[in-house]
């Protein structure tokens, strides 16, 4: 009988280990699997490498896991918020790096990390300071960047509904990054607002399927980053 | 004390001014800013689908207030609508819209414009500045038309329209056409061409703010 529920953000993160590479779903607040991300602050693990859009607002979810001091390299397209200082201090400081990459560079390179194609050319980018120290080539008299493929040790991501099988709907623009983190992660944890029995959703309506995803894990009321950092709170 | 006379266009009239640009039917996304007011003056009778990077064709406007939902939102982070007839997808299906050549128009702000359409738009490249990039130089590189629409010059009165960008830049040879205050604009073959002036400003105003020749028969 495969079932992916695990009963618990906290056991769904238990073995996540130091320097792992983790990617995070979500575009600013929209799909940041933030009770996932409080579970892996109260758990421990640090020297992780983060792969995710943004770098988290106020001092909760992703900024919050940065202000812990557990991440020692950003891989990410924006990592300026208006309304937080947490990741400018670090990034100053030395203690994290960035990796930029143009934000459809950093969606293909985790699809591609997904689908097993270490590497791919693409035009975006080219005669930029991002195209420095990158293979180029030309196809058709046109210049293009040799990017590669992203994988990771854990993809956390946030759903709107699961099947025991794994099988994932997202939430309107929430599923962003979702969909592909899934596929490039080794193990693929989701956290979605509610689970049902494997056969209670429509085969053709699958988003993500379940081959993609290890764990699922129900938060039933998941908090909204923004409400939190207008309340101006902080984790843990 | 009487305010001093507005020279050329608003803000809102530059946005009125590029609207009339966007052919019926076309796929637009529109960047942070300026470009965002476009959509208030499409003209009527046409029917445009908005596109935004992180993951929807057919965005509205913003919702009415207590209305909104926090993980339907734009390339802001700003919550909008759904139009009916809009669409959901992920990241990589929406930069392959992008790449792919399937969008007709991006309008997106400036820092600089050179005259062979190079643009700068995501670092001044200040030390300590922290990089941010998004999606700007995946829609200049892959999107059919890219018109820019800025200020001709910054607060402190420097051109923005240049010979070449000091800048770093975000795409080579990509600009198409530049709305501002003062002047309509083509990137042509041949360096800066002048598509029409704002009402009431004349052609060696224009110039006089510009940083290469500006055609005037282009």
């Amino acid at each position: 009988m495969i079932d992916k529920r695990v009963a618990s953000a906290a056991e769904a993160v238990s073995d996540i280990f130091d320097g792992a590479k983790i990617m995070f779903g979500g575009f600013g607040e929209a799909g940041s699997p933030i009770e996932l991300i409080h579970a892996l602050i109260d758990q421990g693990a640090t020297n992780l490498t983060m792969i995710s859009n943004n770098c988290g607002s106020g001092q909760v979810g992703l900024a919050a896991l940065l202000k812990a001091g557990r991440v020692s390299k950003v891989i990410c397209s924006f990592p300026r918020t208006a309304n937080s200082t947490v990741f400018p201090e670090l990034y100053r400081s030395g203690h994290t790096k960035l990796e930029l990459v143009p934000q459809g560079t950093l969606a293909e390179r985790i699809r591609a990390g997904g689908a097993g194609i270490p590497a791919f050319y693409t035009p975006s980018a080219v005669g930029t300071p991002l195209a420095e120290g990158k293979e180029s080539r030309e196809f058709a008299g046109r210049k293009y960047l040799l990017e590669h493929g992203l994988r990771a040790d854990f993809s956390l991501i946030k759903g709107r509904v699961a099947d025991t099988h794994g099988n994932i709907l997202y939430s309107k623009t929430a599923r962003n990054f979702g969909p592909v983190m899934a596929m490039a992660g080794k193990v693929t944890i989701v956290q979605v607002g509610e689970v049902v029995d494997a056969g209670q959703l429509d085969p053709e309506s699958i988003v993500t399927p379940g081959i993609f995803v290890d764990r699922v894990v129900a938060i039933a009321n998941p908090a909204h980053e923004s409400e939190l950092v207008a309340a101006g709170a902080s984790y843990p | 004390m009487t305010k001093p006379a507005v020279i050329g266009r608003t803000r809102e009239e530059m946005a009125q001014r590029l609207a009339q640009d966007i052919p019926d039917g076309s796929y637009v996304n529109l960047g942070i800013g300026i470009p965002e007011l476009v959509t208030k003056f499409v003209p009527a009778g046409r029917s445009l689908i908005y596109h935004t990077e992180n993951g929807m064709l057919g965005m509205g406007p913003a919702p009415k207030p207590n209305e909104g939902d926090p993980e339907l939102i734009n390339a802001g982070k700003q919550q909008v609508t759904a139009v009916p007839g809009a669409a959901y997808f992920h990241h990589a299906d929406s930069f392959a819209m992008i790449r792919g050549g399937h969008l007709d128009l991006c309008v997106l702000g400036a820092l600089q414009v050179a005259q062979n359409g190079d643009l700068a738009n995501w670092s001044t490249g200040e030390p300590g500045a922290i990089p941010a990039v998004g999606g700007a130089m995946d829609l200049v590189a892959g999107v059919k038309s890219v018109f820019v629409i800025t200020q001709h010059c910054t607060r402190e009165g420097e051109a923005k329209l240049v010979g070449k960008c000091t800048f770093p830049l975000t795409g080579l040879a990509v600009v198409n056409r530049i709305y501002t205050d003062l002047a309509v604009i083509e990137v042509t073959p041949n360096g800066f061409g002048l598509v029409e002036l704002s009402p009431g400003i004349d052609f060696d105003y224009v110039q006089e703010r510009t940083a290469a020749p500006l055609l005037r028969n282009p």
